[in-house]
């Protein structure tokens, strides 16, 4: 088995794949995390009641995901040694400590605090545990800084040299940190990360919602998702054009994949809608295309030239057809979410926003989409910048790790039947959470499981008594 | 012995620390979930469970600490030593995928369902265990490196040494749980938890005798560390203090203290790891690269040292803090009602 297989197209696969699943939880716990210190804020500030049990019900949903980002991060930290050693002998100088203080600064915060977040509000009292939500919600951001500096600096990659063993060491740290596309790239994510829970949240709301348009806490949460998708829409449309400009200057060769501009256009580019990108011949077939508008959008100028890959040696082609495809599918969805949050506006204005069929039944349907918009854009940046590993400095060929096809393709299999096995699982919890709605008086993690009927209510039942010397 | 305190030795103070916290902090953790299929009671299940569940994670922290931290500081050592170790490595990953998702999962489901988890908690704990024990015998018996590159194939890590290892932690890591379960419970479960005590203190004493026994024989360098003078001189001591802990972790046990056990295991997990410190110091990757030749340049040390003598100070403190916050005899349900 695997014998007749390319260990690197193999090694890839696993990267793809265990990165795709992991980052579904981070790109939903870090607007989780701010959501939930938005929600503790206001009950602490009104003492209404219903903000506390939104709280509640959203901590459980937070602690399955946040668990399954946890264990699935881990996969990925040590992936870097395990199947990209070149990779990690090469840019460990650099990449290592962004990791290193991501880890320090980030994960530690997280865990650190997830405890009395999840189990400790009777024990440490309002404020401690506001603090520790705080923290927890700080934590992912700041983890989400330093991964996305590092995962820049492999894009465009500046602030270094090279030492004689081959290894990329900083010259300036904060040329490495604060990379050209970094500060885009953060913007982005973030704005993503938001969005992404906006929309699981808007869309739960919207499903209890249809139940009953009464029901307090939903209507409070979708109004608070709906606000999200107004106003941090049309801002991540924004931060998405700006960033692909970014990528204009510093890969071009990328934006040709996303654009499908296999040919230089010296009078104006066309915006190619859809079309199917033939990577052999080096040409898109059934291009749908409005003239001039891709040079209007890269280079704000009707007939400014654009080139093609045409211009770029062949063998430093990124695949098109994924790249291009994806790009769509996450634009695509950018559009919808504004779509989403006008209609809501609208609706909103007329004092509809609770009982619109047409929006509750748009708002369910876009639920899931932030994930998807996510992994659609991930796919595009990172497919488009191959065949690099760090662009234009270290090709995937010559990062991976000397291992052949058997180990490479045993552990994808044991990986995929274990994180289908971990994700149905978790998805079933999770959807049979969202499924209820939320109750007046939600309680917290572990006080509503079949473990309350044996009389155990495990954040008081940590009793305290005693100390461990 | 040659020692000199650099740039290099520092940062493997350091990544040692963080690997040594790992190993007493999930330890403990790992070592109730192989002990898991000995509490067939849902209620005391709840409890053992329960006395983890605000802190595991922190605990496993410590796991990319060192990982990232190598990766950082020794990036030759970290290529090599992660393709030699593939098998065990992803093994122990998978591991630790199901006993970190069996700790949210099971709560959220039926009977039957929770059983599975279970199973999945108890074997992830087994699986990510022997997976570590096993990589460590695999590192101290040496690996075909070739320029800067892993050279072997993908089962080398597989010898009855290693073998011997990955059941020695597993051993280590079940007394670490056992200890805890002893300063954590009361009642018939820390009754339990004593008569484990014991047996697995002799379990691993009997493990970190055989395993002292082989490493000798693995490489002439281990010998000539242990054995000839003067070095002797400096680790004799390690054994004679070994002796010293398990007498008084008898007693302990024999006087059920019940805060002194775990304690006192975390000292004896401390001169084990002293041990295997004095057998691989200077190398990394033993008798291939030494730190020196797998360290970053200076200029990555020193910016993550900022990093270090800032944060992880603080990260004990506040660590230290959820521990507190959770302090004290965990009960069942029942009898606090």
């Amino acid at each position: 088995m695997f014998e007749g297989f390319d260990p690197v197209v193999l090694a890839r696969a696993q990267f793809a794949f265990t990165m795709s699943f992991h980052i579904i939880f981070p790109a939903f716990s870090i607007g989780l995390a701010s959501y939930l210190a938005v929600l503790e804020a206001l009950w602490l500030w009104t003492g209404r009641e219903v903000f506390l049990s939104l709280f509640n019900y959203w901590l459980k949903i937070f602690a399955i995901a946040f668990g399954m980002g946890v264990v699935s991060g881990i996969v990925m930290s040590y992936q870097f040694g395990t199947n990209w050693s070149a990779f990690a002998d090469k840019t460990g100088p650099i990449i290592g400590p962004l990791m290193a203080y991501e880890v320090l600064t980030a994960f530690f915060l997280e865990a650190g605090f997830l405890g009395v977040m999840l189990f400790g509000l009777e024990r440490v009292g309002h404020r401690l545990h506001f603090l520790a939500t705080l923290m927890v919600a700080t934590g992912t951001l700041i983890s989400a800084f330093w991964i996305l500096s590092a995962n820049s600096w492999m894009q465009t990659p500046a602030g270094y040299a090279v030492n004689a063993d081959g290894q990329f060491v900083a010259a300036d740290w904060l040329k490495v940190i604060f990379n050209p596309s970094f500060p885009f790239r953060l913007v982005h994510m973030v704005l993503a990360a938001y969005l992404t829970t906006a929309l699981v949240v808007g869309g739960v709301g919207a499903f209890h919602l249809s139940h009953n348009a009464r029901q307090p806490g939903a209507r409070v949460m979708f109004s608070m998702a709906m606000w999200m998708a107004t106003l941090v829409g049309p801002i991540q449309i924004f931060a998405g054009d700006a960033h692909g400009l970014n990528t204009l200057e510093h890969q071009p060769a990328k934006v040709m994949a996303m654009e499908g501009h296999y040919q230089s256009h010296p009078d104006g580019a066309p915006l190619v809608l859809f079309g199917l990108p033939d990577q052999a011949a080096g040409r898109v077939n059934y291009a749908v295309e409005i003239p001039k508008l891709s040079s209007i959008i890269l280079k704000h100028s009707p007939d400014a030239p654009l080139s093609g890959l045409d211009t770029v040696p062949r063998q430093n082609w990124p695949p098109v057809p994924i790249t291009f495809w994806s790009f769509r599918i996450m634009v695509g969805l950018g559009f919808l979410i504004l779509g989403l949050g006008l209609v809501s506006l609208w609706m909103r204005w007329r004092g509809t926003l609770y009982d619109s069929r047409l929006l509750l039944g748009f708002a369910m349907a876009m639920g899931p989409a932030g994930f998807i918009a996510v992994l659609a854009g991930w796919i595009t940046t990172e497919t488009g910048r191959q065949p690099f590993t760090v662009f234009g400095l270290l090709r995937t060929i010559d990062a991976a790790s000397p291992l052949a096809a058997p180990a490479v393709g045993s552990s994808l299999i044991a990986f995929v039947i274990v994180y289908a096995a971990i994700f149905l699982a978790g998805a079933l919890y999770i959807l049979r959470l969202m499924a209820a709605p939320p109750s007046l008086h939600e309680e917290g993690p572990r006080s509503d499981q079949p473990a309350h009927a044996a009389g155990i209510t495990p954040a008081a039942g940590v009793a305290a008594q005693g100390s461990p010397g | 012995m040659m020692f000199t305190f650099d740039l290099a030795t520092l940062w493997a103070f350091i990544i040692a620390f963080a690997v040594f916290v790992y190993v007493v902090m999930d330890g403990f953790d790992l070592g109730l979930g192989m002990l898991f299929p000995l509490f067939p009671e849902k209620s005391d299940r709840d409890v053992i469970m329960n006395s983890v569940a605000p802190v595991w994670d922190g605990n496993e922290t410590w796991l990319v600490l060192g990982g990232g931290g190598m990766m950082a500081a020794f990036p030759l050592a970290y290529a090599v030593l992660m393709p030699a170790l593939y098998t065990p490595m992803i093994a122990m990953l998978i591991g630790l995928v199901f006993r970190g998702t069996a700790f949210e999962f099971r709560w959220r489901t039926t009977q039957e369902g929770r059983n599975r988890w279970d199973i999945a908690f108890a074997g992830g704990s087994l699986l990510a265990t022997l997976a570590q024990g096993i990589a460590l015998g695999a590192v101290l018996q040496g690996i075909h490196v070739e320029g800067r590159h892993y050279a072997g194939g993908w089962w080398d890590w597989l010898t009855p040494f290693s073998l011997l290892t990955g059941f020695a932690l597993a051993v280590g890591y079940a007394l670490l749980g056992a200890t805890w379960l002893v300063l954590k419970t009361e009642g018939p479960l820390r009754d339990k938890a004593y008569k484990l005590s014991w047996a697995l203190l002799f379990a691993m004493l009997g493990a970190i005798g055989a395993v002292s026994v082989a490493t000798p024989f693995l490489h002439i360098q281990y010998k000539e560390r242990w054995f000839d003078w003067p070095n002797i001189l400096l680790t004799a001591p390690v054994p004679i203090a070994v002796a010293g802990v398990a007498v008084l972790l008898l007693r302990s046990l024999d006087q059920r203290q019940d805060q002194r056990p775990f304690f006192l295991v975390l000292l004896l997990f401390a001169l084990s790891y002293a041990g295997l410190g004095i057998s691989m110091y200077p190398y990394i990757v033993p008798q291939s690269i030494s730190i020196w030749q797998a360290a970053s340049p200076a200029n990555s040390q020193i910016f993550m040292l900022f990093g270090v003598a800032v944060l992880v100070p603080l990260i004990l403190l506040y660590t230290g803090w959820a521990y507190w916050v959770f302090r004290g005899k965990v009960k069942h349900g029942s009898s606090y009602h």
